[in-house]
């Protein structure tokens, strides 16, 4: 039985994953990263350095765009911190109440936005909200608010916003399903314990609930953190690769899509581009590794 | 128990909050899709009213079915997800057995590069991707599209699997190898169907984002015969911008797969979610 070391069962178990981990996630990532460092000289590759780099953040023209997407984006994840994480703290809360009847039921229905794909919910919205169908303009007339009606997609100031907040509704059903299944692993005892003392209602919320589901609201903040990051989809679906009105909702995504891609008159350049992802790459690290050491390791976790 | 539990005050303005917001959700699609069903004028006259026998019109769908190849795109789609989650579970349970089951030189650094992938976003190595597919001639297969997004589920289901497969017994995956079982049989015939209700949490928390992705379809495969449903109906709708017949029937037409999905597994995803596999 000594005859072989290897226990050849492990590789060929663990093979198919890793090869295709490997090949099409890991080694494009440092690929991708490596053509950031060069660039094109009459149809070939010519190693620059820092080069790529040294545009983006010191050409004007580039500089300028690649700001203004990157202040786009934190508006874009503030908005989602700002309004997702409060709503869906709160819709758990209600719906974690075990004497309130149909909770399934609205469960199902509050998750359903977060189960269609960007294309129907951008353009959904895009009719709903638009001057020449007029159901926006209408329903607030309705009831006496019509004179706070603007093509809020199409103007510069509150493009952004609306976005961001579509997109909040959009995934509102995340944060509400963590945070619910977190509040459901509170045990009673300690509830009761602390209505013993005299902490119940609201404060009881704030006192016992909150601080025992913060873990769980540091890991929705991470996810909203990555998934924003590196968002496309809805800005691309609602405003097109331009991002209009005037780049107003030009985030990362879209500006290395731009780049990468091209377009109107501007050839598209995958150095750029890639040096773009790069950046983006930089950012993401950031934030995981802010999270994993700054806030996760803090976080006190508590057994049941 | 607790008072405010017990006020009927308090559930009945909980339950005015989670019908006001549970119309917030659902009125956007409602709205689309009784509108398909409607005639022009109708549209922009009463938006909000439901289809009847004098504004009802299937005008919409007909332009969908003559212009657009929307069962081609269905076919992609449901090609492309089936055969995604199918090597995600398969390959991720494999890898997941081999980390949990056995010990090994560098099995703590394995787990920990396959779970690099949970939160670095696959898209950031797009442009390598792309020149990696031109190379090979995946460009406008759907296999580039498999490939990535099985690179792009593995992680996650490994990580989700491992856990499992952890508190599978011992003893009974013992008992197997003094029958003889060779270790191939105890992960197929023995450790499988054990992991059963993980595998489907998995498929399911993978089916949506494949299933909606914009991003690889329109890099990777952006040719005719291989779009999905999701970059076919983004190219028709901005086609058919100006009319609103077609564009709300080809948005009920990508609305209404995914809702098929959603009722036959809306169970199990929020099952898998509240039963903190995520965590």
């Amino acid at each position: 039985m000594r005859q072989s070391r290897i226990k050849w069962h492990i590789i060929v178990f663990l093979a198919p994953a890793v090869l295709v981990y490997t090949a099409i996630m890991i080694v494009p990532l440092f690929n991708t990263l490596r053509l950031s460092l060069f660039t094109e000289v009459d149809q070939e590759r010519v190693y620059v350095g820092l080069e790529n780099f040294r545009t983006l953040f010191g050409d004007p023209r580039w500089s300028e765009s690649f700001w203004n997407a990157l202040g786009n984006n934190f508006w874009f994840f503030f908005i989602h911190m700002l309004v997702q994480n409060p709503i869906g703290i709160l819709l758990a809360a209600l719906l974690s109440n075990p004497r309130l009847r149909f909770s399934a039921l609205y469960r199902t229905a509050i998750f359903v936005p977060t189960i269609l794909s960007f294309v129907i919910v951008g353009f959904a919205w895009k009719l709903i909200l638009s001057p020449i169908w007029g159901i926006a303009p209408e329903m607030l007339d309705a009831v006496g608010l019509g004179f706070l009606y603007q093509p809020w997609l199409g103007l510069e100031e509150t493009s952004l916003t609306t976005l961001a907040l579509i997109s909040v509704w959009q995934f509102i059903g995340i944060p509400m399903m963590l945070i619910y299944a977190a509040l459901l692993s509170i045990p009673d005892e300690i509830l009761e314990a602390g209505e013993c003392d005299g902490i119940t209602g609201m404060s009881a919320f704030w006192k016992i609930k909150l601080p025992l589901i913060l873990p769980s609201i540091g890991i929705i903040s991470i996810l909203t953190f990555v998934g924003n990051f590196n968002a496309f989809d809805l800005i691309y679906a609602a405003q097109g690769a331009l991002a209009g009105p005037n780049f107003a909702t030009d985030i990362l995504g879209t500006f290395m899509y731009r780049t990468f891609f091209g377009f109107q008159l501007q050839l598209g350049d995958p150095h750029m581009g890639s040096a773009i992802a790069s950046a983006m790459f930089v950012i993401i690290l950031i934030g995981v590794c802010f999270y994993l050491f700054a806030i996760q390791s803090r976080m006190r976790r508590y057994q049941f | 128990m607790n008072k405010a539990r017990r006020n009927p005050f308090n559930l009945a303005a909980a339950h005015g909050i989670l019908i006001v917001y549970t119309i917030i959700a659902l009125f956007p699609v409602f709205v689309i899709l009784i509108n398909s069903f409607k005639e022009r004028r109708s549209i922009f006259r009463e938006p909000l009213a439901l289809p009847h026998s004098e504004s009802f019109s299937t005008v919409g769908y007909e332009t969908v079915f003559n212009q657009g190849d929307f069962f081609l795109y269905f076919q992609n789609s449901l090609i492309v997800t089936v055969a995604s989650l199918f090597f995600v579970l398969l390959f991720g349970a494999m890898a997941a057995f081999a980390l949990a089951e056995y010990k090994f030189k560098g099995n703590t650094l394995m787990g920990l590069y396959l779970a690099l992938g949970i939160m670095i976003p696959i898209r950031i190595g797009t442009v390598a991707i792309l020149e990696m597919m031109v190379a090979t001639g995946l460009v406008n297969t759907l296999w580039a599209l498999i490939l990535v997004y099985t690179a792009q589920g593995l992680p996650l289901a490994v990580f989700i699997l491992s856990e499992f497969m952890r508190q599978v017994s011992d003893d009974l995956k013992n008992a197997g190898r003094i029958d003889g079982l060779s270790e191939y049989t105890i992960f197929f015939r023995l450790v499988l169907p054990l992991v059963r209700p993980a595998m489907a949490t998995v498929a399911v928390f993978n089916m949506i984002p494949i299933w909606n992705d914009l991003w690889f379809p329109l890099i990777l495969a952006p040719a005719e015969e291989t779009k999905t449903l999701t970059l076919g109906s983004q190219v028709f709708i901005g086609q058919f911008v100006t009319d609103w017949n077609a564009v709300l029937s080809a948005l009920s037409m990508a609305i209404l797969p995914v809702m098929v999905l959603y009722v036959i597994f809306s169970r199990q995803l929020i099952r898998g979610i509240t039963s903190g596999a995520v965590k």
